[in-house]
């Protein structure tokens, strides 16, 4: 055995401590979410609430459309998540499997662009995006992000790593191009595609800054949005502010417990591009 | 592969046409219009119509006290988030990497904020940072300290962005820091311990070394992450840069100039300097990048 610098009571002693610095947060708001509005500012704080206040989560859930919100949230990140897996699995397919003019100089610019800020485009997106009358609609938070290039470059790594032979077999036995992504590349690519999916689906929920200037009224806000406004509304009643709160990272929270090998590998591996 | 043809060129771009129509229309047009919009000096948004171009608003932008204002606040975070950000996730990292039981249990509670909502955990923290009733000055007056303005001072506000800003991307650190550990071979370590090399000997003269790939991408990466704050703000100052404008930031300042002023010319000028910043982070990591290659 090696000798190590740190004991493993020491290193378990330093990781809980971190640990519990990054989960104090959490634990605070949800804390917060379910007191009474007396505890909320007791000295010294209340950790336990003395009684579960879960009205809390019904009177913020009346005090703001937040089921508008969560619907509107709901739609925005299924759609744009679909829109884009297809998108991606279309273009990944060329990129690996078909050769074409022009495939390099495509190619390169598309990797060019990802060097591009995403803020850069803002302001030029807003216009085209009013120009086609998309203001306020699901269109305007839908459609410019139905296509990644970073998902496209994920995902035709992935395709190469499938053997040419099995290409080769089925236009033997008669398969289509079309049916043999569908039916071959597709469901081999799954750990790709899952990835890709979950990736897409936290970054669509938390996204801000799109939809707060693409959406005026309250009937379009995604839940960030709606939230962000939800702090002047609530004022000072940090209960309902931290039940809103939490209903909208919760999601996202259980979605990474379920799933999280396969976002940890996602985010792995966008750093080995480095 | 074959060799390409017309049949196999259509048949390409077929496939190709819906995330290009996408892409073209969302991200690489708007690359060239708003290099160009950075130049309109007399612009219409609702007629779409240019009546002047010019260098101005260049000159306008750095004539804007808040403009440097911004552009000075946006290096002093990068300055605070950026070099602790990283010590601190590397030596969890290396915690993790150690051979411990629990190591996955502990990477998921550390990845935790990366998936949150930057608005929703903001408005959290900033219940944290209240002054009379958080739980942070609770917290550092048990140990004596005297309550601080966190979000009403100016000296306080960006510290506060930076403790927020530095919990919330940790865990994406620790994971790209963990990827790279986990591919430095054990044989480098067994050699060093037959020589008696001490921990800390082994991690300045083997995990440094064979890190540097992953420490230089992981500080581009957060340096450009850096460089476009902007939810972090808009949700923890309740829709202000801070007080007296001290998180003014560059991204914050587009929105000011968008969305608040409708100033478009300023705003894409302003954007174009904040690409061209993080177009020269890009570079660097391309040339620097290279040399490090032969490292693995």
């Amino acid at each position: 055995m090696r000798k190590e610098a740190l004991s493993k009571g020491t290193i378990y002693i330093l990781l809980s401590l971190g640990a519990i610095l990054m989960l104090l947060p959490f634990v605070w708001m949800i804390s917060t979410s379910l007191k009474a509005p007396n505890e909320v500012m007791a000295m010294p704080p209340v950790w336990i609430p003395s009684e579960w206040q879960f009205g809390n989560y019904s009177e913020a859930s009346e005090s703001a459309p937040f089921g508008t919100y969560f619907f509107n949230s709901i739609v925005v990140t299924v759609l744009t998540t679909i829109g884009e897996l297809l998108t991606t699995i279309l273009a990944a397919y060329a990129f690996s499997r078909i050769n074409f003019y022009g495939k390099g100089i495509v190619f390169a610019v598309l990797l060019g662009t990802m060097m591009v800020p995403g803020e850069m485009l803002l302001i030029p997106n807003f216009v085209t995006v009013s120009n086609l009358g998309w203001i306020d609609s699901y269109e305007g938070l839908i459609v410019p992000w139905i296509a990644s290039i970073f998902s496209i470059f994920l995902l035709r790594q992935y395709f190469f790593s499938v053997p040419q032979e099995l290409s080769y077999a089925a236009k033997v036995d008669g398969c289509s191009d079309f049916k043999f992504l569908w039916y071959v590349m597709v469901p081999l690519a799954k750990p790709a595609l899952i990835t890709i999916a979950l990736l897409k689906i936290i970054g669509s929920w938390n996204a801000f800054l799109w939809p707060l200037i693409v959406t005026n009224s309250q009937e379009l806000r995604t839940l960030p949005v709606g939230l962000s406004a939800f702090t002047t509304e609530a004022g000072i009643k940090y209960e309902l502010l931290m039940a809103a709160s939490t209903m909208v990272i919760l999601p996202m929270l259980l979605l990474f417990f379920v799933m999280q090998k396969y976002v940890i590998s996602g985010v792995a591996r966008s750093g080995l591009k480095g | 592969m074959q060799k390409p043809t017309w049949k196999s060129t259509l048949k390409g771009y077929l496939y190709l046409l819906p995330a290009l129509l996408i892409l073209v229309v969302f991200s690489i047009y708007p690359i060239i219009k708003s290099f160009l919009m950075s130049f309109y000096t007399d612009y219409d948004f609702f007629s779409d119509t240019v009546n002047a171009y010019g260098l101005e608003n260049f000159t306008k932008l750095f004539q804007d006290p808040n403009f440097i204002t911004a552009l000075k606040n946006t290096g002093i975070f990068v300055i605070g988030v950026v070099p602790l950000s990283i010590i601190i996730s590397l030596a969890i990292a290396v915690l993790l990497n150690s051979k411990i039981k629990l190591s996955g249990f502990f990477r998921t509670i550390y990845f935790l904020p990366f998936v949150t909502s930057v608005v929703a955990v903001a408005i959290v923290w900033s219940w944290i940072f209240h002054s009379d009733y958080g739980l942070l000055n609770y917290i550092l007056g048990l140990f004596g300290v005297d309550p601080i303005d966190w979000l009403t001072s100016p000296t306080y506000a960006m510290p506060a962005l930076i403790i927020l800003s530095i919990w919330k991307g940790l865990g994406f650190n620790i994971i790209i820091f963990l990827a790279g550990l986990q591919n430095i071979g054990n044989q480098y370590y067994l050699a060093a311990k037959v020589d008696g090399a001490s921990a800390w000997n082994r991690f300045k003269s083997i995990t440094l070394p064979l890190l540097s790939p992953t420490m230089f991408f992981v500080s581009i990466i957060s340096i450009i992450n850096a460089f476009k704050v902007f939810d972090e703000i808009f949700a923890l100052f309740n829709g202000r840069p801070g007080p007296a404008n001290s998180a003014l930031t560059v991204v914050y300042y587009v929105y000011q100039k968008f969305y608040e002023e409708w100033e478009f010319g300023l705003a894409t000028a302003a954007a174009f300097v904040l690409f061209l910043i993080i177009f020269l982070f890009t570079i660097i990591q391309l040339i620097v990048g290279k040399k490090f290659v032969h490292y693995n």
